[in-house]
């Protein structure tokens, strides 16, 4: 084995690890700083691919911003944390099945997916941001997905605020 | 004398190289040197950056400051870390004991974690990371975790409101203060430091866009939550805030956490403002570069230390209001501004184009200011205070 491969296992198996805990661990808030430290290992992946602004996106995005947002709302529900509560559903069995038989359709066809067997090609050595930037602009390239999402999370901004200003007291029903 | 990095690492590995240490291993026992020597001479650099900050305080308050342990009392802090170092160690008996271990810890990671990108001299840094720009806030928000972690895990309601307050101020001055990145990013065309340091040969960014280093300054100067703007641990409101519980070395980790990261703020603002290491000289001889570096990093981190030895802490409503009503918008019409005059005139010759970027930053700064004076500061309730509300003391 490779130091990649072995790095890749080290961070696939912390992350998984930590995956895991977030969803076993009885205490809401050990299972969201473990959630950011799942978070993390996934931006070790990236590393390991050498796409280095995807390391840091997931790092501001994920951890920073979005993690932290959790964390805060799951402290605010203090009084949710019954750490005696059962942790299981009485569907759980149904949900057992239904997510083995996800699995085995992901490794039947996983298992026919050529690329596992390639190495990671050589990366040209200009600037990948800039390529990247390129790529979204580019009529031909990612500019209407890009675009889209722009449209879309512009609106979701603009309901965001109508529905936190509407409960304002002073401005009619609230 | 010229360079005195390149010289110490190839004497490292001469000595190396002559105690039997196979060859393919040599540059992984030089990365981890250098990142140790990093991480180790930040830290140390606290030493004489709490000194330093004393003294410059004391000054400003018409008083002398430590002077009893060593000439000028540069000893005093040593004394401190020692007394830190041998006091107990106290846990809360119903927090969290193991996010009470990992919350300092995160909180020295991030800043350390800082200086792993910054360059100190012509091609000496930790790494050279092609989103570097990037990379800078994105380690800082670290310290934000490990704030939320601390005030959670003590079991004490202060040390909470102050990581909800926490919060709500980092997370919103994380804002500004990227996007006050953005302009030099823009200007160089590059995420990569060293590139946005070649980029500033001619004209520093700090002279044409001197709105955006001020805004960098501010905002960071909120993100590390020092005065004006330590409500994180407003002694009168919340005891100590997030560290109440924290006593002994793992207070101390705090404590030098949030000198480490003001310094390395003007150190940030050396580099992508102020252009980093290059001076007279610099490219010859990366020593001389490396002083230029550390000058311009403590003129920098002086305006902070300025601020926080005269200015009286904002009250929390008033400072959100004002990274999000003046310095965002600020800054998002700075952007746009930039970039139409930084394409709009690309084939104009120099100093028309930094005459106009300059125009540009003090049009805005102006509206910016204008903009300050006419809005309403609303009571903490929201809505604004009545008049006679405003009188009463």
């Amino acid at each position: 084995m490779t130091a990649d491969q072995i790095l890749f296992l080290v961070f696939a198996i912390l992350g998984l690890g930590l995956a895991a805990a977030s969803v076993a661990l009885r205490n809401l808030v050990r299972a969201a700083f473990a959630l950011i430290g799942c978070l993390f290992a996934v931006a070790a992946l990236y590393a390991l691919l050498e796409a280095s602004l995807f390391v840091v996106a997931q790092a501001a995005v994920y951890v920073g911003a979005i993690a932290v947002l959790i964390v805060l709302v799951v402290m605010l529900t203090r009084r949710e944390l019954r750490e005696k509560a059962t942790q299981t559903h009485r569907y759980a069995p149904l949900a057992a099945v239904l997510a083995a038989l996800i699995t085995a359709g992901l490794a039947a066809g996983l298992s026919r997916f050529a690329s596992f067997a390639r190495t990671m090609p050589a990366l040209p050595p200009d600037d990948m941001v800039i390529r990247l930037g390129d790529a979204l602009v580019d009529p031909s390239g990612f500019l209407i997905p890009f675009e889209a999402v722009s449209v879309m999370l512009l609106s979701v901004l603009i309901g965001a605020v109508f529905v936190a200003g509407g409960t304002r007291p002073g401005r009619g029903k609230g | 004398m010229g360079d005195v990095f390149a010289t110490a690492a190839d004497w490292i590995s001469s000595i190396l190289a002559r105690l039997g240490i196979p060859d393919p291993a040599l540059p992984w026992i030089l990365a981890v040197a250098r990142a140790f020597l990093l991480g180790v001479s930040g830290l140390l650099l606290v030493v004489f950056l709490i000194w330093f900050e004393r003294k410059i305080v004391a000054r400003m308050q018409d008083r002398i400051g430590p002077n009893r342990v060593g000439p000028y009392g540069l000893l005093q802090t040593i004394a401190d870390v020692l007394k830190l170092m041998l006091k107990e160690d106290l846990v809360p008996l119903r927090g969290d004991r193991i996010l009470f271990h990992l919350a300092p810890i995160l909180t020295v990671m991030s800043v350390v974690g800082l200086w792993a990108v910054i360059p100190l001299a012509a091609g000496v840094y930790g790494a050279d990371l092609e989103v570097g720009a990037l990379y800078l806030p994105a380690a800082a928000v670290l310290a934000t975790l490990g704030i939320l972690m601390a005030g959670w895990s003590s079991d004490n309601k202060f040390a909470l409101m102050s990581a909800f307050r926490a919060a709500a101020q980092l997370v919103s001055y994380a804002t500004p203060a990227m996007l006050a990145l953005l302009v030099p990013v823009m200007l160089a065309g590059t995420l990569r430091l060293d590139g946005i340091i070649a980029a500033q040969d001619g004209m520093w960014y700090g002279v044409t866009a001197p709105l955006a280093a001020l805004v960098f300054l501010t905002a960071s100067l909120a993100e590390v939550g020092r005065a004006p703007f330590e409500l994180l641990e407003a002694e009168s409101e919340l005891v100590a805030g997030f560290h109440t519980e924290y006593s002994g070395i793992r207070f101390g980790m705090f404590f030098a956490a949030e000198f480490l990261h003001a310094f390395t703020i003007g150190s940030i603002t050396a580099v992508m403002f102020l252009g980093g290491w290059q001076g007279p000289g610099a490219a010859r001889y990366p020593t001389l570069g490396a002083v230029y570096f550390v000058v311009k990093s403590f003129a920098a981190y002086f305006l902070l230390v300025w601020a926080r030895a005269t200015l009286p802490r904002v009250r929390i409503d008033r400072m959100l209001d004002f990274c999000w009503k003046v310095l965002t918008p600020a800054m998002l019409v700075l952007i746009g501004a930039v970039a139409v005059i930084d394409r709009a005139l690309a084939g104009s010759p120099f100093w028309a184009r930094q005459g106009a970027l300059l125009g540009a930053n003090v049009l805005v700064a102006a509206g910016a200011v204008a903009l300050l004076g006419r809005s309403p500061h609303p009571s903490p309730q929201g809505g604004r205070m009545k008049p006679e509300q405003e009188r009463t003391p």
